[in-house]
């Protein structure tokens, strides 16, 4: 019987937010489809994380078992080994998140399967003659419904579109392993060194981000965002604007050529919020937006806003927080 | 050295995107078009890489025959040579565009010698199909690092940075070589007026592409549902933060 395949991801040790997003697609398109679900990830696979892959409806979970399959490992050979795993399971369809690893490994596999891909999706459906799928496009601005024709489908999840959950009935999970044979050349591109952003709180993974624009007025202008930041254990982002006047460095940038945020709260400071720079911060759980102008797309489409000058309001609020820290 | 920099036409991606009424496109009429912000950073690179160390740089698209506006901003930027692969409709799927540029590189090397470095952007702005450059890459039997923020070039080996979460990791590759860049790499220069002359004038060679199905087919686009609900307006200034420290509070972050 064939299977839909899931490779997923578990950085220290625990079960990565986009593998659960992805898992719960494949889930829906195996049970659609009548087949199991069973997942790939990189030997060696954590306890809590077999658990929790159970948890999710895989039946099976292949640890990848290769000595140079590490952190470090090139994306075409984790997709070799993936490919040769195709090759055993002949599944009909292989699902990975858009995560920036999963993304460079499914082009790889795609390339090396020759079949195509579908990046970012939303949702899958087996129809007649391949699937439907739905796929993002401008970093989310717009869906594109398109029909996939392939032997096997491959797809990646757009993260943070799909919301995870668990399967009603827990599988009883068998873990296999999968050794492949790799080429000394699929090893090529092996990261060779790590440079790692000076100390300070993720932009990616922080709770609260406050984010200038234009209306920063300056490099300098940021140091009020770098104080705020501190106080609440946050980062600063900033927009296109910013970074193309050479206020902060790029890393900073929020948005679709930059880094997509979901914090807790995110604070626009004098940022009219272009396409560009929503889709960075769209999945913020909450908005709060400081500009001049209450037209700003920022501000209309913010929960909240300041309608009025940040060079005002930002000292202020300051002295609040600090205030009520005591 | 010789640099092949693919780039694609793309509307401008700070303008508002609105669809056709039968959502079978974008509605074009009132956009202007743009190179992709990642592959007019790698137009950036391909005309510094070539100033540096001396050699040609030609800039490629697949797309209409529109498309040519694209080649020669990347012309008046400081490319050399401009080649269109002309096609009757906005875009192909990845898969097609792969085969075709991949189709297209062999004849320009058949003619003039290989590419020491082949350019593309780490995804396009509209499609974003994350693969093109990979599958090039892995059909001419090349190494590519994708997510590239930095790259040195030395004899016979590119350094390149790889942006990841919270850093970079570094990669080492024999020439020949294929990155897809992103931006950051660079700020990409602003045309001056001579070389926007020269771009007007310059030959652009017509390669046209053999049809291709790729198996992934655009049915229709969509704008998803937003729930708009109405902005709460705290304040105009400093009489806004006491009611934000309540967010903050709410929120738990204080």
């Amino acid at each position: 019987m064939t299977t839909v395949l899931t490779l997923i991801e578990h950085p220290d040790g625990t079960l990565a937010r986009t593998s659960r997003e992805a898992l719960t697609l494949a889930r829906q398109l195996a049970d659609h489809a009548g087949q199991p679900l069973h997942a790939a990830a990189l030997a060696p696979v954590p306890d809590e994380v077999v658990k929790e892959l159970g948890e999710f409806g895989a039946s099976v979970v292949h640890a990848i078992e290769h000595p140079e399959l590490d952190a470090d490992a090139a994306a075409p050979a984790i997709a070799e080994a993936l490919r040769q795993l195709l090759d055993e399971l002949t599944p009909s369809a292989v699902l990975g998140s858009a995560s920036d690893r999963g993304t460079a490994v499914f082009a790889h596999l795609a390339a090396r399967t020759d079949l195509p891909l579908a990046a970012n999706c939303t949702a899958i459906t087996p129809v007649e003659a391949g699937w439907e799928i739905t796929r993002i496009r401008w970093g989310g601005v717009l869906y594109e419904d398109a029909h996939l024709d392939a032997p096997t489908a491959l797809a990646t999840v757009a993260p943070h579109q799909v919301v995870a959950a668990a399967a009603s009935m827990p599988a009883t999970v068998e873990l296999r392993v999968h050794a492949p044979v790799l080429d000394d050349d699929l090893h090529v591109t092996r990261s060779v060194d790590r440079e790692e952003l000076s100390g300070g709180v993720s932009l990616a993974t922080a709770p609260v981000v406050f984010a200038g624009g234009r209306g920063m007025g300056s490099a300098e202008g940021f140091a009020i965002l770098e104080e705020l930041a501190g106080l609440l254990g946050g980062a600063v982002g900033c927009s296109r604007v910013a970074t193309n006047a050479g206020w902060r460095a790029h890393n900073d940038q929020v948005g679709q050529t930059g880094t997509r945020v979901a914090p807790d709260l995110y604070i626009a400071c004098g940022i009219s919020g272009a396409t560009q720079h929503w889709v960075g911060c769209m999945n913020a759980k909450r908005i709060l937006s400081i500009n001049t102008d209450p037209e700003a797309p920022m501000v209309t489409r913010a929960d909240d806003a300041v309608v009025g000058d940040l060079h005002d309001f930002l000292p202020a609020l300051v002295a609040e927080i600090k205030a009520r820290q005591g | 050295m010789r640099i092949l920099v693919c780039v694609k036409r793309v509307p401008s991606p700070g303008a508002k995107i609105t669809l056709t009424e039968d959502g079978s496109g974008i509605d074009t009429r009132h956009l202007g078009f743009t190179i992709s912000p990642h592959e007019e950073c790698a137009v950036e690179e391909a005309v510094q890489l070539a100033a540096a160390h001396g050699g040609t740089s030609t800039v490629l698209t697949l797309g209409p025959p529109t498309a040519e506006e694209q080649l020669r901003n990347a012309i008046a930027m400081g490319i050399d040579h401009g080649v269109l692969l002309p096609i009757d409709a906005d875009e192909w799927d990845p898969r097609a565009v792969a085969g075709a540029i991949t189709d297209a590189v062999r004849t320009l090397e058949d003619e003039d010698g290989p590419f020491d470095l082949l350019l593309f952007g780490n995804e396009s702005a509209d499609a974003g199909n994350f693969q093109v450059g990979v599958r090039v890459a892995h059909a001419l039997g090349r190494a590519i690092v994708d997510g590239v923020k930095g790259a040195e070039v030395t004899d016979g080996e590119v350094r390149a940075r790889r942006s990841i979460p919270d850093g970079f990791t570094v990669h080492t590759l024999p020439t020949p070589a294929v990155l897809a860049v992103k931006e950051g790499i660079n700020l990409p220069r602003y045309p001056a007026m001579r070389g926007r002359l020269a771009a007007k004038k310059a030959a652009i060679r017509q390669l046209p592409p053999t049809p291709r199905d790729g198996g992934l087919r655009t049915l229709r686009l969509r704008a998803p549902q937003q729930e708009q609900t109405p902005t709460r307006i705290l304040g105009s200034g400093a009489d806004a933060a006491p009611a934000a420290a309540d967010i903050l509070e709410e929120v738990g972050l204080l």
